[in-house]
């Protein structure tokens, strides 16, 4: 079988698809987290795929470096809050953490 | 590699470089001057001194920089320096002076200030990513940009660890933040998909001249609006805006309520008007591409945001909770402007800007002297303040009658510039709906008024002292909202000359 656009378009939906479930349904903070890294994942996928069977040369491929670093840099500065929140509240549900309300 | 381009290209930046390069000096100084942190608020002055005068530079000074002139047809690069760009750099740097002040009145900064360094050199960071974002003209530098200004605020929402509550800022920011920087990022690969190419210009050309799916194309530029529409805080992606108001130190609550704001608002009109318009007719109406309705979209947008925004400001008895909830409203406000896709109605989203930074600065300005003084934001705790201070008390009366839209002040002008958009681009239901949205915001100001000054305190109101530079800031600050007031014609020219965004 030939593996097309297609093929990709659908993996990439689907990843993006999970993310958004993890971040609506999961209450822990990384799990949350770990949601938005497959959202931007699933970009990535699509940046490379288009690029490769789009014939738009090497820009897709360049455009998900820059997405993998600055999902790096995210990361550990959301590490980081969370584990401040950690700190604070001795846990890291976000459901639990909702002193800002009327 | 043609390098007479980089450098014309470099000298179009140049308010860009001098911030990346206070940025590193801040850093280093930080690391030098240990034990004495004086020193870093004036290096921050002396940056944006250097870095506005620049700015003011290029109202005249334009151009395209950093053109793909191999790869790609036209010639038209990356960053779009324009006076329109430059109007929104130059309120990103008035607020950053004003806030430069605001976090050496502030008791929460000054706590932590052994971390002074740190904070500097984020809010540069941010300032960095605004400008980019407001002259930006390539998908890939909008999101790198819009990644820079949110991972800086991110930590500066949490900045003071002093109480629970910033830690709670910081984590929703990031999580609301960061959620729909990813949507928006979904939404920039499949324009790249569509058009192959993630220039706005590009973008434009082969819109026009493409038969493309316009349920494909719709949905992509829904995506990329929800990451916009989280800068601007309008509804739907409202949700982090009061708990992070409410828990960050109020000098960046007041920062984020106007400066990235304002990148938002820069980077919103300059999208849809480099992608989607062809062309302007005689009267500065946009021709827009038939492929996605921009207009329903915006008018829709805004009158809830405006509509959610007032009605939920209605019973908040915090007052910095009250004041995010009113910049919802006033985000509301001035995406109608934008939603007239007309010159006019640019104007209009200037000027209300223009004068928005005062008073909205202003009046956080005074709620923090008071939460200095008193350690409260509660409303209830201004009971008689109206009384025991009384140029506290008419201060923050003045800018709240602004916040309103009432004569004599600027904030009338904006509203009034506005609603003669509206009114002329016939669209006189949405303009109703605004003008009801004003009583209604008539309500939750003169609330806080009314315990200011007519209801009597049941414990015995503090006296907040105001020392004799605080006065003179806040007689800086009430200036332009009362003179603008009267005299606005010098406002109204310059964002009339400054409308023109390159690149048709």
């Amino acid at each position: 079988m030939q593996v097309e656009l297609t093929h990709f378009l659908v993996v990439s939906t689907l990843l993006f698809s999970m993310g958004v479930f993890a971040i609506v349904t999961r209450k822990n903070a990384i799990l949350v987290l770990m949601g938005i890294e497959l959202m931007l994942n699933a970009a990535n996928i699509n940046f490379v795929a288009f690029s490769k069977f789009g014939g738009f040369g090497l820009s897709g491929q360049v455009i998900a470096l820059f997405v993998i670093i600055l999902a790096a840099a995210e990361a550990a500065i959301a590490l980081a809050i969370v584990l401040n929140i950690y700190k604070t509240f001795s846990n890291v549900n976000v459901d639990e953490i909702n002193n800002l309300k009327e | 590699m043609n390098y007479e381009n980089l450098y014309s290209s470099l000298s179009l930046i140049q308010p860009e470089i001098t911030i990346s390069v206070f940025l590193l000096l801040i850093v280093v100084a930080d690391l030098i001057f240990d034990k004495n942190k004086a020193l870093i608020p004036f290096l921050a002055l002396a940056g944006l001194i250097i870095a506005s005068v620049q700015v003011i530079l290029q109202v005249t000074n334009t151009g395209y920089a950093f053109p793909f002139s191999d790869v790609y047809l036209s010639r038209k690069g990356m960053v779009t320096v324009d006076a329109f760009g430059a109007f929104f750099k130059l309120i990103i740097i008035i607020s950053s002076f004003i806030l430069v002040y605001f976090s050496y009145v502030s008791d929460e900064i000054k706590k932590s200030e052994k971390n002074l360094g740190e904070y500097y050199a984020l809010i540069f960071g941010m300032i960095l990513g605004m400008f980019f974002l407001s002259s930006a003209s390539d998908l890939i530098l909008i999101y790198v940009a819009l990644e820079l200004l949110s991972l800086s605020s991110y930590v500066l929402a949490g900045f003071s660890k002093l109480r629970t509550r910033n830690s709670e800022a910081s984590l929703k920011y990031l999580i609301y933040g960061a959620t729909s920087s990813g949507l928006m990022l979904f939404g920039i690969s499949i324009f790249y998909g569509l058009s192959g190419t993630t220039n706005l210009y590009e973008i434009n050309t082969f819109l026009a001249s493409h038969q493309i799916n316009h349920l494909t194309l719709s949905f992509a530029s829904i995506l990329i609006f929800a990451g916009i529409g989280y800068k601007i805080s309008s509804v739907p992606f409202h949700f982090w805006t009061p708990d992070v108001y409410e828990g960050a130190p109020i000098s960046i609550t007041a920062y984020l309520s106007v400066a990235s704001k304002a990148a938002g608002f820069a980077l919103l009109v300059r999208f849809i008007k480099s992608a989607f318009v062809t062309s302007d007719d005689s009267l500065g109406y946009w021709e827009i591409l038939s492929v996605f309705d921009w207009h329903s979209l915006l008018i829709l947008v805004s009158i809830l945001t405006m509509t959610l925004g007032n009605l939920t400001a209605l019973w908040q008895n915090n007052i910095k909770r009250m004041l995010a909830y009113s910049s919802i409203a006033h985000a509301g406000y001035m995406l109608l402007g934008v939603a007239v896709l007309s010159n006019q109605g640019l104007v209009a989203v200037l000027i209300y800007f223009f004068f928005y930074l005062f008073m909205n600065l202003g009046a956080f300005f005074i709620v923090m002297l008071i939460a200095n003084k008193t350690g409260s934001e509660e409303i209830d705790d201004y009971n008689g303040l109206g009384y025991t201070s009384p140029f506290l008390g008419v201060a923050l009366t003045l800018f709240m009658v602004a916040l309103i839209g009432l004569p004599p002040t600027a904030g009338f002008i904006g509203k009034l510039y506005l609603f003669i958009a509206l009114v002329d681009a016939q669209m006189i239901t949405v303009a109703i709906i605004a003008l009801l949205n004003t009583v209604i915001a008539l309500y939750y100001y003169i609330r806080v008024l009314k315990h200011m000054f007519l209801t009597k305190s049941t414990v015995e109101t503090q006296t907040v002292s105001v020392i004799r530079p605080n006065i003179i800031f806040i007689i800086f600050m009430l200036a332009p909202v009362l003179i603008f007031g009267v005299y606005f014609g010098p406002v109204v020219d310059f964002a009339k000359r400054c409308v023109q965004i390159l690149g048709l």
